[in-house]
């Protein structure tokens, strides 16, 4: 590779990051500014940070969502890298099956997600919106992107690596735990993210099975851009992207994204 | 291919059901089971109080979806999500690459700033965008100022809007898969083929793109099913007069309460987006296995 078409790469990529962060920087810009009406400039103020902090329910939501993204990416990781791991190494009888399970949800609009599921829990379960329901709305969602990761990466793996583990002494179980894993960890990671980022974001699976108490992030600011957006809307998205910004650069401090193999 | 409980780390019986039981099992009872529901109600019909009731089962419901006046919509909704899909593969593509080949020690970060945006709101970004394009918003003032156009450009409630929000929305989605697909090629391949004199072009045709073709597959689809469901970007972004799928069914399932017609619709829009993704995967297929 010349190095005359990395820098055209380079080049291109920074304006894709450009144009990924525009917004987030108009949104920080915003949040600081001195204006009731959100779209126009009139000065500097921190007013909505504080204005913030005393919004219950703007603090209620953000942990409910929390909470909810943390117990769905838990679940969703566990079976779904088990799933992925299948698919790419055991050639069991139901494979084919297992696939078009995967990809059904996958293709399924979320709408039709979200309401089967509030017509199931209604059904059998006579349940309406409580935080278990939303639990299995999320996971049920983030499965399959979790499995479909794990899966691209345990597929594109040297399985002569776990021979010659094997060959040394290692027990199927050493093998795995020493070898496998530490190979796939990257697409676990990934689908991980992927599974974190589906269940904090979502709004339409969500509004279809959240209950009273149970309202999200999500549900709380598409009350606010529906009805009346307040620049507190700003401040906290400022906040989630300032924490983790932070989080991702001590992660990088400590060594966590080095992990990869060097090419080139 | 296999070796079932031999040498590898993975096999035999117990296993294949120890990985595969609780995510199959959690699907078939959360996702199959609440399809086959909805199927039924689908076909019942409301009574005078909103209850689904089956004295009659039929598929009047669907009969119904083919009212002249859902069609527009449903092509409008097959419009947007073809261009977002398109744009993201071609947009992102090469940022995989670049992040895969030149990334170097931060690899992981790259692709960590790439899903950055993610951790706020999607609904906050999209409201970004309405800040950015508006008749007196950001870009305008930008065009104004420096004088490249004198009166504002309307941007907001257009085609361009949407589908300018939705590539935005699902580009990460198209970037993880392909990057995912891009790293795991060795480059070894590509030094080859360029050692028996293929071309730049020539080597990324015949080598690089049908080994990264699963992530190219993954990253179409994982930009194409939120985006033909997408509710929110058309709501915020277009106009009045963009109606979507997702749109309609939203209305007459929340607002309306007809519950089987709305069921129907729903179950209608699983069955085409599906049909659809799997002409389209045939046919990747194909080409993936004939094209070399």
């Amino acid at each position: 590779m010349t190095s005359g078409r990395n820098r055209w790469l380079a080049g291109y990529s920074l304006l894709v990051y450009a144009f990924i962060f525009a917004p987030i920087v108009v949104l920080i810009l915003f949040s600081f500014n001195d204006s009731k009406h959100v779209f126009v400039w009139k000065g500097f103020t921190t007013e909505w940070y504080g204005e913030l902090l005393a919004n219950d329910r703007l603090l209620g939501a953000l942990e409910v969502t929390l909470q909810l993204a943390l117990v769905s990416v838990i679940i969703s990781v566990v079976v779904g890298s088990l799933l992925g791991l299948a698919l790419a190494r055991i050639p069991y009888r139901g494979r084919g099956a297992t696939e078009t399970l995967i990809l059904l949800t996958m293709v399924t609009p979320e709408i039709v997600l979200g309401l089967s599921l509030l017509i199931f829990f209604l059904a059998l379960l006579d349940a309406n919106g409580s935080f278990g329901q939303l639990v299995v709305a999320h996971v049920t969602f983030c499965i399959g992107f979790v499995a479909v990761t794990v899966r691209a990466r345990a597929a594109g793996m040297d399985r002569q690596l776990e021979e010659a583990a094997r060959d040394l002494g290692a027990n199927a179980a050493g093998a795995f735990w020493h070898v496998t894993l530490p190979i796939i960890a990257p697409g676990i990671a990934a689908g991980a993210m992927l599974a974190f980022a589906l269940s904090f974001d979502d709004y339409v699976v969500t509004t279809f099975n959240a209950g009273v108490g149970n309202t999200t992030l999500p549900l709380f600011i598409y009350g606010r851009i529906k009805f009346g957006v307040t620049p507190e809307i700003n401040a906290i998205s400022t906040i989630i992207v300032a924490v983790t910004a932070i989080a991702i650069l001590i992660a990088w401090r400590a060594g966590a994204f080095r992990g990869e193999r060097t090419t080139g | 291919m296999s070796d079932p409980g031999g040498r590898s780390a993975l096999g035999g019986r117990v296993t294949t059901a120890a990985l595969v039981a609780p995510g199959a099992g959690w699907l078939v009872l959360f996702f199959i089971v609440p399809l086959g529901i909805i199927f039924l109600v689908s076909l019942g019909e409301r009574d005078a109080l909103d209850r689904v009731v089956f004295d009659n089962p039929s598929l009047d419901n669907y009969r119904r979806a083919f009212d002249p006046k859902f069609l527009p919509t449903f092509a409008n909704s097959l419009r947007y999500a073809a261009i977002t899909t398109v744009l993201s593969l071609v947009i992102g593509y090469p940022i995989a690459y670049w992040i895969s080949r030149y990334g170097g020690r931060y690899k992981l970060l790259l692709l960590v700033l790439v899903m950055l945006p993610f951790w706020t709101s999607y609904l906050i970004r999209v409201y970004s965008w309405q800040i950015i394009l508006r008749d007196q918003g950001v870009l305008n003032s930008i065009l104004q100022a420096i004088g490249i156009t004198s009166e504002p450009l309307i941007l907001l409630n257009t085609d361009f809007s949407v589908i300018l929000g939705m590539v935005y929305g699902f580009l990460p989605f198209a970037i993880l898969p392909l990057y995912v697909s891009i790293d795991r090629l060795d480059p070894a391949l590509i030094a080859a083929a360029r050692d028996l004199y293929a071309t730049a072009g020539g080597a990324f045709r015949h080598v690089i793109l049908p080994l990264t073709m699963p992530g190219i597959i993954a990253a179409g689809l994982l930009t194409f099913i939120p985006a033909i469901g997408d509710f929110v970007t058309p709501e915020l972004l277009g106009g009045a007069e963009t109606t979507t799928i997702a749109r309609v069914v939203q209305e007459i399932f929340l607002e309306g309460r007809d519950w089987p017609y709305g069921a129907a619709l729903g179950f209608l829009l699983m069955v085409v987006t599906l049909g659809g993704t799997l002409v389209a995967l045939r046919t990747l297929r194909r080409e993936v296995v004939g094209g070399g």
